[in-house]
């Protein structure tokens, strides 16, 4: 017990002192799972809606490969993106193993299944009610694929939210590809990791509190972000 | 000009149940048709046929011309229950303009017009999810009209709407029927029929028992299924 006390005391020293390496750690955390999560939604919605209006052969074949993939371990993802970009690998000559782009490109691979799944949900709910309409009014493909999306997008930011919390959540992932170099690849996930079996409690709890806290930052953020527009548009 | 339309030997089955028997018929320019008849004889569904929201099982549907592109943009539908986008009434009415290729510049003002014949340019930047049922409806016949069709379909547009929302609707119809726009509207409301139609299909269980003008229909139905309809709607058309 007392060393629980004694940790959420050094935790909250730390975070008050506003300690300069626990801020580059929580910067870096922020800044690779912020635009892993901005390349997945580029890239995961336009997939999730084409996916949802598209009638093509092996959909549904699809449709269960994208929900499986919301699960893939992370450590997975990992190797496989460490085998990539490494050395010999067939990226190897770019030269971004052990670089936060690398931890950016794992995250990206992770999250992307899980906004395109549940955006291909989303859209095709909303397909059900909008597709007589729009096929009349001469919108088909693409087209009322992208309008579906800009009309329930108030309802594809849970989807986001769901990439965003798997990203900021993972250890896997960035520790294979960022290799948790101090001062370079060292994020919240892998430093906590490292600090508990170093036996440095303090900064991994201090870590961990903070984690914790962006994330309900975030999501309430979104949340009232929702709630508004939806009482302002319908 | 699109109309006139031909349906010939045209028949719908989904599910091995045959929604819409044969039926072949013409339908000019002019007179706004009245598709009449209880609920399930296949009204939206021949209706849809016809707009080309679902393909038939056997049959052809023949417009004058045609050239798919020119058909969709002189053909618009109004559904019972309006469909609007999460955006500004005005901005609803320009999305359908811009899929229907009308110069960016030319959209506002089209769709203003098109508000105002339905009385609702005070409304053109209020959110079109947050209107009334009746008001949505409105503006799903303004959306329909900036096209400026030459065919303008409607399914039940009234069947959610209250007698005075009804009525606004109907005034709006017929507005539209006077400037020369081909109105073909399902509808099980006799009250209705007489109000707008100039002639009316009437569908009994997916078969096309009568076409006839609208009084002629209602004075001298020529089947039983017609006259037990009338009687059995009357109490509470």
């Amino acid at each position: 017990m007392s060393s629980i006390l004694e940790a959420l005391r050094g935790a909250a020293w730390l975070i008050a002192s506003g300690d300069a390496t626990l801020v580059g750690i929580i910067l870096l955390s922020l800044g690779v799972s912020l635009s892993a999560v901005v390349f997945a939604t580029l890239l995961g919605l336009p997939l999730g809606a084409a996916i949802a209006v598209g009638r093509f052969p092996g959909r549904k074949a699809i449709v269960v490969l994208l929900n499986a993939l919301m699960g893939l371990p992370p450590v997975v993802v990992g190797l496989v993106v460490y085998l990539l970009l490494s050395r010999a690998g067939p990226l190897g000559t770019l030269g971004l193993l052990f670089t936060p782009p690398a931890m950016v490109i794992a995250q990206t691979l992770l999250i992307l299944p899980i906004i395109a799944a549940l955006c291909r949900q989303a859209v095709e709910d909303a397909w059900i009610e909008y597709e007589e309409q729009l096929r009349s009014l001469g919108a088909a493909g693409l087209r009322a694929a992208l309008t579906l999306v800009w009309d329930i997008r108030y309802s594809l930011l849970t989807a986001v939210l769901a990439g965003l919390g798997r990203a900021s959540a993972e250890v896997g992932a960035v520790m294979i590809v960022g290799g948790n170099i101090d001062g370079v690849t060292r994020v919240m996930t892998t430093t906590i990791a490292l600090e508990t079996s170093k036996g440095d409690l303090p900064l991994a709890l201090s870590l961990g509190i903070v984690l914790i806290t962006l994330v309900i930052l975030i999501n309430a953020a979104a949340y009232w972000v929702k709630d508004a527009a939806q009482r302002r548009f319908g | 000009m699109i109309l006139p339309l031909a349906l010939e030997d045209l028949s719908f089955v989904a599910g091995g149940r045959t929604i819409i028997e044969p039926l072949s018929l013409a339908i000019k320019a002019g007179p706004s048709t009245i598709i009449l008849g209880a609920n399930g004889a296949g009204k939206s569904v021949l209706m849809r046929l016809m707009h080309g929201l679902i393909a038939p099982s056997s049959g052809t549907i023949r417009w004058s011309d045609p050239d798919p592109q020119w058909l969709r943009r002189k053909q618009a539908m109004v559904f019972q229950r309006p469909v609007m986008l999460r955006r500004s009434a005005l901005a609803n009415i320009t999305y359908a303009l811009e899929l229907a290729r009308v110069p960016r510049a030319e959209r506002e003002a089209l769709a203003f017009e098109a508000l105002e014949s339905v009385g609702l340019p005070h409304l053109a930047h209020r959110p079109a999810r947050v209107l009334s049922g009746g008001e949505q409806q409105r503006l799903a016949l303004a959306r329909a009209w900036a096209l400026h069709p030459e065919v303008l379909f409607l399914d039940e547009p009234t069947a959610s709407l209250d007698p005075g929302a009804t009525r606004e609707i109907e005034t709006v119809i017929r507005a539209f029927d006077a400037a020369g726009t081909k109105i073909i509207m399902a509808t099980h409301n006799l009250g209705q029929a007489r109000r707008v139609g100039d002639e009316v299909l009437f569908l009994h269980e997916g078969r096309l028992a009568e076409r006839a003008p609208v009084a002629d229909f209602f004075a001298r139905p020529a089947t039983t299924e017609a006259a037990d309809f009338i009687k059995g709607e009357i109490p509470w058309a």
